[in-house]
């Protein structure tokens, strides 16, 4: 071939053809945009719209970009450097069967996974059926009254209880007791987080009562079985934590606890845990939901969203989030937590897991698993072994002279078994093992696969039945299941449905290539403390997403613990504090923090032990830079940190934000920025050179991992060099951080690592000159939405040359006064048209916050902006009294097909303008399932789990 | 809303309080109530408990706001009222009468005549 007929065929390989296929509006629709706002390319609009003054002048350093097909083929080369074997190792880990109708119809389907929080609750009923299933679970399982809508993982649900409690204890006490068989990433997480709350951890021996009275904690802390595989009735233990005047808390199995008498009948206060066995992979630690589950009357102090079941204003049955006063956006430093995004999708998928089986399908389960503990104990002791606890549910712990030969005989035959020390081996049972796999393991242990009866003592068998609500005996022929399924994914809106043009949310495209590999078994059937040899690829795909993060950060180095946004505020800060420690300036501990914030920052820093101290700002949303020398000067050497994003929360590049950062630093304080915004910055500028000094980003924003409906999230933090010896750290991994790190954030060592294949295909096909492209694309889309709604909305905030960055806030607030309608009418009339509302009086009240990103084409915006439009038109028909200033679109909005199809229709404007409000709109239109939730009676009346559905709606006729 | 009263007084925190003989009533004010919205839950403090001035000793929580409600003055807690906290929807309908929080006995009754009069809370909101 001649040289130019090459070059044509480069062309057409198109290795770079992912980039136009992430980014929505094609060259011409770019152009078309282009010239509505009057820039003359889309390096005038970056030019337009970054300050000069930190404007990168060098490209990212990443690797060329490849297409789908490219990805998938090295992403199955880094999975093939993986090996697969069934891992038995427990602590809080188990091999499980997703089974195939939740795989395929909810993991593997972006009607669930692409949905967002479900803040807008009436387009959101499906996952929030799902939720309270969860939830419901969760309670029936634990014996608990009330549960929450999941937590991180294990380790940090005992943390959020730890904290819980000292907060709800009448102790005066600052220690809590730990039992000494309590997994042990949960213990080091509770540590990292009781050093800066003044919280100090004393261990005790399992049922030691004594030493629990002698310890006067205000908290004691439970493994319910133990870490070891031992079972022991737990009501001694909780007694004496009763009589010291200490919360009884006890982190669960949920599994066995199909079997076992749960702990809230043994008196707990609080009882945690981790979902996963109930069919959510390991995926080398995460994500998984964590659950708590607690008394009543601790409902106001429990954190993490909470699924409540109220009434629309039809008087009909629907869910929303409850409480939600408890939570950091409202209560800032005062909140009970700074957890925002939890692991909504492995709720879900561990709560229909519960649908399917049912209570018989668990029990079953359970008691299978539990016989196969039986059985592999009895080969153990018939081999001449020690089996060191009689009791035990799915663990057993061998004592063996070797236990290298031991667990390298099991590898050999496709086992990993648990090295508790030199002498011991842990073996935890579950529901993948096949006969052969038994027969496997016995021949391991040396025996023939034979056995008696027991394990788990007739006192501790559950009595009585559970999980009675009738959606976990409806669904287990799969064709129910399968409609089930359908039928709730068909109630709410998700990206597969229309644009979600959620300010400060970031809900682009999650591309089908991006989230193939999350399901192959040589990334989802990894254990997290598998050893270092059956894990080569994942850690290399981690150690590259790494090194691509620094480029775009300009950092030195980066974690990937953090398993949410939240955790990555909260890891960055303890980061700062540990560095200024070690410098001797550990007494530093007040943050700054604008006014502007979003309130997990407050609530970050004072779960980092800081004292928050609010800096002004300006009308126009940017930090007030007179009160912020005052402040720093006044703080001067008690300021740890700055917590600034950038661009602000208002959507604008602030051009003070060196001198703001210079200011911090000239005094000793550190500048932590947070991530949120970083769509606006990557290729364009970046945290290292607008002088921060660590920031998190949030992959479920920027890099593409799917909201999944309100979690996974993933929150790396990128650090400077000095802050890299103070990065987080694992005890059961060295490779996972700095040996000089201040410990886990997280229960496994990379955190979520199941969802980074997402990001790591998304930065891989988008290349430098993409990821820029995309950055510079979603700025377009912001002020072309800005251009579009600027006659008929005023739009807030801009920066210098009038430029919005990637969002744009729109002024609701005179219409109350005009029109009497809310922005609260408007985000819910958006729903008769098929939208997901944009973010709601967040950062100012009374206003909304587009942000369109990249993915978007510009024909989607024009039907978001057209239906904007038109429900401006509506406002000013309302205040021209046209249309009734009660009765009225927006007012009753959303409408239900139930409704506009009703014999009657009492309303003074015609149904077809209810529903069908614009020609496209039909075409395919979403009824929403509900009308408007009423979350004041919700509130006043608050129900959490499925039950009483019927008996509810009858209540509210 | 409650007449004018020579024997009524407020705080900056929005809270009222009226004397009777040495006890007096507090709640949150009708401007309260109206920038709360829809209150769904009240706590109040245990009766008997002695309490200082700006201590915070209830919480107040609508379904969008969440707030202490500080004690006004220092003294001993005499009386909650319990109708609230099992109907809040009554503080919404009526702050300044039926929707009363606490009664308390007061350390110091000067400390009363210090705060707001009508007036003065009057044209404190429009400074607002």
């Amino acid at each position: 071939m001649s040289p130019d007929v090459l070059a044509e065929l480069t062309a057409l390989e198109e290795a770079d053809g992912f980039v136009r296929r992430h980014i929505g509006a094609s060259a011409a629709e770019i152009a078309a945009m282009l010239s509505a706002i009057g820039a003359a390319s889309l390096d005038d609009v970056a030019a337009k719209t970054v300050p000069g003054s930190i404007r990168s002048n060098q490209a990212m350093v990443l690797p060329p970009a490849i297409d789908e097909a490219g990805v998938l083929a090295e992403l199955r080369g880094l999975a093939d450097q993986n090996v697969v074997k069934k891992s038995l190792i427990g602590l809080g880990y188990h091999g499980t069967i997703t089974p195939p109708v939740i795989l395929r119809n909810v993991l593997e389907n972006p009607g669930w996974y692409t949905a967002y929080t479900p803040y807008q609750a009436e387009i959101a009923q499906g996952r929030l059926e799902a939720l309270v299933n969860f939830q419901t679970m969760i309670c029936e399982l634990t014996g608990m009254e009330i549960a929450n809508a999941s937590l991180l993982d294990e380790a940090t649900a005992a943390a959020e209880a730890m904290a819980m409690a000292h907060a709800l204890s009448k102790s005066k006490s600052d220690v809590i007791a730990i039992a000494t068989d309590v997994h042990p990433q949960t213990r080091a997480v509770l540590a990292t987080r009781a050093w800066p709350l003044g919280i100090t951890l004393v261990d005790f021996a399992p049922g030691d009562t004594t030493a629990i009275a002698a310890t006067a904690p205000f908290a004691v802390l439970l493994q319910y079985p133990g870490s070891t595989g031992a079972l022991r009735d737990l009501t001694a233990e909780i007694a004496a934590a009763h009589a010291a005047k200490a919360l009884a808390l006890v982190s669960a199995d949920p599994l066995s606890l199909a079997l076992l008498t749960p702990p809230g009948q043994m008196g707990a206060d609080v009882v945690v845990g981790s979902a996963q066995r109930f069919g959510v992979p390991m995926g080398f630690g995460g994500p998984h939901a964590g659950f708590m589950a607690t008394r009543d009357s601790f409902k106001r102090s429990m954190p993490g969203r909470l699924v409540g079941v109220s009434v629309d204003t039809a008087g009909h049955p629907a869910m929303r989030l409850a409480l939600q006063t408890r939570e950091q956006h409202i209560r800032r430093e005062k909140a009970t937590s700074n957890i925002c995004t939890a692991q909504v999708l492995l709720a879900v998928i561990a709560g229909f897991y519960a649908v399917w089986h049912g209570p018989t399908g668990l029990t079953r389960i359970a008691r299978r698993v539990s016989l196969q503990a039986r059985l592999l104990a009895d080969c153990a002791t018939r081999a001449g072994l020690r089996v060191r606890h009689d009791a035990f549910f799915d663990t057993i712990l061998i004592e063996t002279p070797d236990a290298d030969a031991l667990i390298a005989r099991a590898v050999e035959a496709g086992f990993n078994l648990r090295r508790v020390d030199a002498g011991a081996v842990g073996i935890a049972l579950d529901e993948t093992l096949t006969r052969a796999d038994l027969e496997a393991l016995a021949s391991v242990l040396g025996a023939k696969l034979s056995g008696t009866r027991g394990g788990v003592p007739d006192a501790l068998v559950r009595r009585g039945a559970f999980l009675a609500q009738s959606v976990f005996s409806e669904h287990h022929a799969e064709h129910e299941m399968l409609r089930y399924l359908k039928r709730l994914e068909d109630k709410d809106v998700a990206l597969n449905r229309s644009m979600i043009p959620l300010g400060s949310c970031t809900m682009k495209l999650n591309a089908t290539a991006e989230m193939i590999p999350i399901t192959w078994p040589e990334f989802a059937s990894l254990h997290p403390f598998a050893p270092a040899d059956q894990t080569r690829g994942i850690v290399t795909l981690i150690h590259r997403l790494e090194d691509w993060l620094k480029a775009v950060t300009g950092f030195a180095a980066v974690s990937l613990q953090p398993n949410a946004g939240s955790q990555g505020e909260y890891a960055g800060l303890l980061a700062i504090r540990a560095y200024q420690a070690a410098r001797g300036q550990g007494h530093r501990d007040v943050c700054l923090i604008p006014s502007s914030a979003h309130g997990t920052n407050p609530a970050s820093a004072a779960m980092a032990g800081l004292r928050v101290v609010v800096v002004a700002c300006d009308k126009d949303g940017n930090v007030d830079l007179a009160d912020l020398r005052a402040k720093v000067a006044q703080n001067a050497d008690s300021l740890a940190a700055l917590m600034v994003t950038y661009p602000s929360t208002h959507g604008v590049f602030e051009g003070a934000i060196r001198d703001i950062c210079a200011a911090v630093h000239a005094v000793g304080g550190q500048v932590y920025m947070d991530g949120a915004n970083m769509n606006a910055q990557l290729g364009l500028t970046s945290p290292a050179l607008i002088g921060a000094d660590v920031c998190h980003l949030n992959l479920h924003k920027t890099f593409c991992i799917p909201h999944g409906g309100g979690g996974p999230g993933v929150g790396p933090i990128g650090v400077a060099a000095h802050l890299a010896p103070h990065l987080p750290n694992h005890p059961l991994r060295d490779d996972a951080g700095p040996a000089t790190g201040f410990g886990p954030v997280s229960a496994a060592p990379f955190g979520s690592a199941l969802i980074l294949p997402i990001s790591y295909a998304y930065i891989r096909m988008m290349g430098a000159d993409g990821l820029t492209r995309a950055t510079e694309v979603a700025i377009l889309n912001a002020n072309y939405i800005a251009h579009r709604l600027r006659d008929h909305y005023p739009i807030l905030y801009s920066g210098p040359g009038g430029m919005v960055a990637h969002e744009c806030i729109i002024d609701c607030r005179h219409f109350q006064a005009e029109a009497g309608v809310m922005v609260e009418d408007i985000a819910k009339r958006l729903q008769d048209y098929g939208y997901h509302a944009p973010t709601m009086s967040w950062p100012v009240a009374g206003t909304l916050m587009i942000e369109p990103t990249e993915s978007e084409s510009k024909a989607e915006i024009d039907r978001f902006c057209e239906a904007m439009i038109a429900i401006r038109a509506e406002i000013a028909a309302v205040a021209a009294g046209t249309l009734d200033r009660e009765d009225n679109p927006l007012k009753n909005a959303p409408h239900t097909a139930r409704e506009v199809m009703a014999e009657t229709w009492p309303h003074a404007y015609p149904r077809a303008q209810a529903a069908f409000p614009l020609p496209w709109v039909a075409a395919a239109k979403y009824w929403p399932p509900v009308k408007r939730v009423d979350n004041v009676y919700g509130d006043r009346n608050l129900i959490c789990t499925c039950a009483p559905l019927e008996a509810y709606a009858q209540a509210a006729e | 809303m409650a007449a004018k009263s020579t024997d009524k007084r407020f705080t900056k925190d929005h809270e009222w309080l009226v004397l009777d003989g040495d006890i007096v009533t507090v709640g949150i004010t009708d401007h309260a109530q109206e920038q709360l919205g829809d209150i769904v839950f009240i706590e109040l403090p245990e009766p008997e408990r002695e309490v200082t001035a700006a201590e915070a000793c209830a919480v107040v929580e609508s379904v969008k706001a969440a707030s202490d409600v500080y004690a006004p003055l220092s003294g001993r807690i005499a009386e909650i009222n319990e109708t609230i906290v099992e109907d809040p929807s009554i503080v919404n309908n009526d702050a300044e009468g039926e929707g009363w929080f606490f009664k308390m006995e007061l350390e110091n009754l000067a400390d009363f005549e210090a705060l707001m009069d009508q007036d003065a809370y009057d044209e404190y909101l429009e400074s607002l």
